[in-house]
């Protein structure tokens, strides 16, 4: 695989710095804003609904359950608490990718990506040894209205780390290739919101879903 | 017509277009120019990622501190809260960022709690 590296070649054929964003990248636009950029926006804004949703079928089913185990026999408050603390550094991670890819630091943005799709990759590790310990304990996804609303709640958000990650390493094998064109550092930067989103979402969901009890 | 001359002496410096004083230099839109926008430094993301992490601690003390009564539930929302916002603001760029970006997005979410929270308040979800 070719490394994507500053070499004047590469580097000089579009903007003087590998990743940096171009003045008139969006000079097409009726806005003169990328509208990838504004796309993902929409599309972010538009999750808030999905997860709204989600998150409010949890609140109101959680402490309906008449049998099976309940949120506060199941819920490991430490172990989760590491795992939000594990996002939130992954967020860190992925906010000095975007960084450094604006700096037209490509090695940098390289490590931060796959820093950032290692943590994505604990948190989601975390999530299935939590969902395997709560099966173990009883509570299975039609066992009662707190299972159901509560796998489907956390399992997207899972999934949406998943994809996350997906994106991530797509991203770096990408760059390792050599083959991104166009604003580079742009596209590093809409894979971030994507990845704040699911960031913020989990803020969220362990403030509400974890920590408030039923 | 105009037959105002300048004298050969005074020239515009290079940087300078000299058709653009007489020409809109604002878009049509009144978007906020996220190009001139800097990036902040990587400083103030570490910055960003303490408070993060200090806010969270203080999250967890507080799901322990039963002894705190009524003000329990609405000090771990005023967490929640800022750290939400300082993701979107900070790692997020919005607070840098063009408005319309913002705007999309502060719809979704403001659209998403008003129709969930009048959808569990028909569930009487408050009353309990």
């Amino acid at each position: 695989m070719a490394d994507v590296t500053l070499t004047p070649d590469v580097a000089l054929e579009e903007t003087p710095h590998d990743f940096a964003p171009e003045e008139g990248a969006h000079a097409h636009t009726s806005t003169g804003l990328s509208n990838n950029k504004l796309a993902m926006w929409l599309f972010l804004g538009s999750e808030c609904l999905l997860f709204g949703g989600l998150i409010s079928t949890y609140m109101l089913y959680r402490g309906r359950t008449q049998q099976g185990p309940r949120p506060e026999t199941v819920y490991d408050i430490p172990f989760t608490s590491v795992s939000s603390f594990v996002l939130l550094m992954s967020s860190l991670t992925m906010v000095l990718a975007v960084s450094a890819a604006h700096r037209g630091d490509v090695r940098r943005t390289r490590l931060w990506l796959t820093t950032t799709a290692l943590l994505g990759a604990t948190f989601v590790g975390g999530q299935v040894y939590e969902f395997t310990a709560f099966y173990r304990e009883g509570l299975g996804f039609t066992t009662n209205l707190f299972g159901s609303s509560f796998y489907t709640l956390t399992g997207f958000h899972g999934a949406h780390v998943t994809i996350g990650i997906i994106m991530l390493m797509s991203l770096v094998w990408i760059t390792l290739r050599g083959s991104i064109s166009g604003n580079r550092a742009e596209v590093v930067e809409i894979v971030g919101l994507y990845w704040h989103f699911v960031d913020i979402v989990w803020i969220v969901i362990f403030t509400l879903v974890y920590l408030i009890p039923s | 017509m105009s037959t105002v001359e300048h004298p050969p002496a005074v020239e515009h410096p290079p940087a300078v277009d000299a058709a653009s004083p007489t020409e809109p230099v604002e878009p049509e839109v009144d978007f906020d120019s996220a190009h001139e926008a800097e990036h902040p430094r990587d400083v103030l993301y570490i910055k960003v990622a303490a408070a993060l992490f200090v806010l969270t601690g203080l999250e967890v003390f507080t799901s322990y501190a039963h002894w705190l009564g009524g003000a329990f539930l609405p000090i771990l929302l005023i967490l929640m809260a800022v750290k939400f916002v300082l993701v979107v603001l900070f790692f997020m760029h919005l607070k840098f960022d063009a408005k319309i970006f913002g705007r999309l997005f502060w719809a979704g979410f403001f659209l998403a709690v008003a129709v969930y929270c009048t959808a569990l308040a028909t569930f009487h979800f408050f009353a309990s």
